[in-house]
């Protein structure tokens, strides 16, 4: 569970989460706003589906990754949120054409 | 007494790769005593560089008995994958859907057709089933196919396995029968005594065996002729792509484009005379990624998490070398450059021809002297 | 890309407090140089979003931090051309920079280059690391620094190292509450740091170090002499286990846990490029090899800060300096004796910088059980490979990382060994009674960041490396 500073200062970014409304800090990462939004599992794994969420959140780990606007397997923590954004937790291997 | 004071080997494999693990891992099964001397973590070992292809179109073309070998290979592997699967518990996911070769133009799709009726029109060749698809053919097997496909060779024959558990497997089960594999063991020389063989190592260790197969790929050449064999191997660099796991699309074995049980997709393949230079160059694999995208687009967005360039153990004309000493009976050398396809063989052919001690005459075409014989015109 | 020149004198890699000193240094003496970095923002990991952290009041990042942005604005006036958003994944023996951007991928050449690509958390694989919740100090230290974010609830802090500390003080400045901290510092290495105390009673870090340990231990509860540690939880941890000396299992709720036990080089650039590394036994890491200047065994790529052997923020500052300097001479640029000389002040500094780090290395190197974990840990979390499959592989007769990878996977993952190849490396040479030296480190290739097929297939081909896939 992550909450923000109350003296984070910032604009907000709006984006969605597998659909669901959320909203962001300017400057947030894609994993960074996920842990904000209490979103605490960001893919099953794609060796045994175990739940994971990011580790590292410095691109060495490749656990954050998660599919950002239909492109699979990107790393959660080496993206910036964009207004409208659609982030989707992965489930397993990536698939062919996302 | 430590595992090299034993002097009552009946078989040392000097080579723990694919073609020593096969062929140790068949005579252990058939109760041989067997030492396996195999060099270290950090060494040429070409056998981590294989594609996993369990391959038998298009071989031959030159020696027809090296198809009706790989054939021969193809049809027991199933064996093989059972035997080790209830000796040892690991599945090496063999698969035999059968297997296409691209060609990216009509051109390409016609000498295809011509180098496989070249091959099935040798006299001996073991003939198979095989079918030049066109377009169409091949898109109703697999949709997704590119726009730049002309057509494929398919052969019901062909399939692919997970080499790395096939690997894991030889080594456990070679743990399981008793053999003793011995790591970090180069060999320096190999004397022929009292009916055996003493083999030294780096180090200045010592192993004895009442008979020895040289598998060390291209460092048989070195130690062939220790024991009156040649073993004229030179190494060929390929490279290789692989990429994140992905969700399974593609179940047959395409050539140089394959995918894995574990979901990764390998793209090969090339070929050039380096040495044993195993860097990797990014032109390399920039001209074998954009070859596959030809073959299915859909691979462009996947990411690649690792390339690698390996070396193949190739003899003078590619074709294996099985061969007995003429002068020191009880040392063979074993070479080829298709350890998956022909690891059956090697495990439930070779393997008993070497624990009674003789080749038949069926493996002279596999003998090194028939580099001495100058080519007919 | 336009904005890209088709190629540079020098290149340095890394955006942190090296790469940032040592492009400012060269751009100043005129040669066309260029600073590459995946980050939208300079700083690295050390002053991550130094130039655009929400958390403007200055006194919860604390001074070392705000340190940081006085190397920007010297570099921003320096002329070097900056590439941020840009991934490097591979460098040639020639010279050739494998770049990525925007999701384009090209080949940038460069006469010279630095590597700037710092350091990482050292693997701290405990059973449960895996489970989310679970992540590592630096990750934590990332979010308030970029986005002001602070773990609530049950907050455990695990491990050892001066980063653990910092992380506890910067989150208490800033209001956030910490359950406990499990000090895994091993009793017996205060007895070995002893001897390097007076070292670090002249440096800078004993006055800032003692108070910040001091108002860390009065607010939190700290917890001394952890020999294990646990994480446990359905779906995500919810309470870590651990044992203080040879004590009885306890338990705390914990719904966030921050491990760290030191930092390491990232490595895995300079091994694919080649360069030749070495084991530290008295960091328990791999190193590159690089002479005074920061040269490595491969022409023309040099290394400075932690990627070149852990040292802190300040001496890779002065080390990036030095290893600019020796560009400019080797690029023709400053002779020798210019170089020597102007060197003198930077050494000197680098010198002072380098005190009182032997003692924290030493009372700070983590225990054995930490860094050779117990069968159920998974080692590989890519593959999820356990300690127990590692120690099978190598009764099998595994003697190296490498053969481990062949049989297991371990390494094969994305991360390509960044969070595993530690500790199967010290895993392997445990079970064979060998030193990790021996045992050696996975062999690394080119790309060390993933790039698309496509991207790959973009790139520039001579014409015998085209013939050499299509005409054989």
């Amino acid at each position: 569970m992550f909450r923000r500073l109350h003296d984070a200062a910032g604009e907000r970014v709006p984006f969605t989460v597998d659909g669901r409304a959320a909203e962001a800090l300017a400057g947030d990462t894609v994993a960074a706003a996920l842990l904000a939004n209490g979103i605490t599992v960001c893919r099953n794994t794609p060796v045994s589906g175990a739940p994971r969420s990011p580790y590292c959140m410095m691109g060495v780990c490749f656990d954050c990754l998660v599919t950002i606007d239909d492109v699979g397997n990107r790393q959660g923590c080496q993206v910036r949120v964009a207004p409208g954004m659609r982030i989707e937790t992965q489930d397993g291997k990536r698939e062919i054409d996302r | 007494m430590s595992a090299e004071q034993r002097s009552d080997y009946d078989v040392a494999v000097v080579g723990g790769g694919l073609v020593g693990s096969a062929t140790a891992w068949g005579l252990a099964r058939l109760g041989q005593k067997v030492a396996i001397l195999d060099e270290g973590d950090v060494a040429v070992r070409p056998s981590r560089g294989n594609f996993a292809l369990v391959w038998v179109q298009g071989k031959g073309l030159g020696m027809p008995e090296y198809g009706a070998w790989t054939r021969r290979s193809s049809d027991s592997w199933g064996e093989l994958a059972s035997l080790l699967r209830d000796q040892t518990g690991i599945d090496v996911c063999f698969e035999r859907p059968g297997g296409f070769m691209p060609a990216l133009s009509e051109a390409e799709l016609e000498d295809r057709a011509n180098q496989l009726k070249r091959l099935h029109n040798q006299q001996a060749m073991l003939r198979y089933d095989y079918e030049i698809m066109d377009r169409a053919a091949v898109a109703k097997e697999m949709p997704f196919i590119g726009p730049d496909v002309a057509g494929a060779s398919y052969c019901p024959l062909d399939g692919h396995c997970n080499s790395l558990k096939l690997f894991h497997a030889f080594h456990t089960g070679l743990n399981r029968f008793g053999a003793a594999y011995l790591p970090n063991r180069r060999v320096e020389s190999i004397e022929h005594r009292d009916g055996g063989f003493r083999l030294t190592t780096a180090g200045g260790g010592e192993v004895r065996a009442g008979r020895i197969v040289l598998a060390a790929g291209h460092d048989s050449a070195r130690l062939a002729p220790m024991v009156g064999l040649s073993a004229p191997v030179r190494p060929e660099r390929g490279h290789v792509i692989v990429t994140e796991k992905t969700a399974p699309f593609l179940k047959f074995p395409v050539g140089y484009i394959r995918q894995t049980d574990e979901g990764g997709v390998m793209i090969g393949d090339s070929f050039e005379d380096a040495g044993f230079d195993t860097t990797v160059r990014s032109g390399v694999t920039s001209t074998i990624a954009e070859r596959a995208i030809s073959v299915f687009p859909l691979l462009g967005k996947l990411n690649v998490v690792r390339t690698w360039a390996a070396l193949r153990v190739l003899s003078p004309d590619g074709f294996p070398i099985y061969e007995q000493s003429g002068t020191m009976p009880g040392a063979f050398v074993a070479t080829c450059h298709s350890g998956v396809t022909l690891a059956a063989n090697h495990a439930l052919a070779l393997a008993p021809h070497i624990a009674a001690g003789k080749l038949p005459e069926e493996f002279d075409v596999f003998s090194a002297r028939r580099f001495d014989v100058p080519k007919a015109a | 890309m336009s904005d890209i020149k088709t190629a540079y004198d020098l290149a340095v890699i890394g955006a942190g407090p090296a790469g940032l000193a040592a492009a400012t240094l060269a751009a100043r003496q005129g040669i066309s140089t260029v600073l590459l970095d995946e980050q939208p923002a300079p700083g690295g990991q050390i002053y991550r979003s130094v130039t655009e952290t929400p958390v403007r009041d200055p006194k919860v990042l604390g001074p070392d931090y705000w340190h940081g942005a006085g190397l920007v604005k010297p570099f921003r006036e320096s002329g070097a051309e900056y590439l941020p958003g840009t991934t490097v994944w591979s460098v040639s023996r020639t010279l050739e920079i494998g770049l990525s951007r925007e999701g384009a991928a090209r080949i940038l050449p460069a006469k010279h280059i630095i590597l700037a690509t710092g350091a990482l958390e050292r693997p701290f694989a405990i059973p449960g690391w895996t489970l989310p919740g679970v992540m590592g100090a630096g990750a934590a230290q990332v979010l308030l620094k970029s986005s002001g974010l602070v773990a609530s609830g049950n907050v455990v802090l695990a491990g050892t190292g001066p980063l653990l500390w910092l992380l506890a003080w910067q989150y208490l400045r800033a209001g956030a509450e910490i359950t406990a901290i499990l000090d895994t510092t091993p009793r017996a290495n205060w007895r070995q740091a002893m001897p390097h105390m007076t070292g670090f009673v002249r440096s800078g870090y004993i006055g800032k170090g003692l108070k910040l340990l001091l108002d860390v231990r009065r607010k939190v509860k700290v917890i001394g002499n952890v020999t294990a540690l646990r994480a446990e939880g359905d779906g995500q941890v919810r309470s870590v286990v651990y044992r203080q000396g040879n004590g009885a299992e306890q338990r705390l709720p914990a719904e966030t846990l921050l491990l760290h036990q030191g930092v390491i080089p990232n490595i895995n650039l300079a091994n694919a490029i080649g360069c030749a590394q070495s084991w530290d036994d008295a960091q328990r890491c791999w190193t590159p090899q690089t002479d005074a200047w920061g040269a490595t065994t491969v022409e023309g790529v040099s290394l400075a800060g932690d990627g070149a052997g852990i040292g802190g923020a300040l001496s890779a500052e002065h080390q990036g300096r030095l290893t600019a300097l020796d560009a400019l001479h080797r690029l023709g640029r400053i002779d020798r004796q210019q170089r020597d000389r102007d060197a003198a002040p930077h050494r000197a500094a680098l010198e002072k910088a380098k005190q009182g780090r032997v003692f924290l290395d030493t009372l700070y190197k983590p225990a054995q059980e930490f860094r050779v974990p117990s069968d159920d840990t998974i080692v590989c979390r890519c593959e999820e490979v356990t300690a127990a499959q590692v120690r099978d592989a190598v009764k099998l007769g595994c003697s190296g990382p490498n053969q481990a990878k062949s049989f297991l996977r371990c390494g094969m993952g994305p991360c390509q060994g960044r969070l595993c190849g530690p500790t199967v490396t010290e895993l392997i040479a445990d079970a064979r009674g060998v030193s990790p030296a021996e045992v050696g480190y996975y062999r690394l290739r080119p790309p060390v960041k993933p790039i698309t097929l496509a991207e790959l297939a973009s790139l520039p081909k001579r014409e015998d490396e085209i013939d050499a896939v299509l005409h054989h």
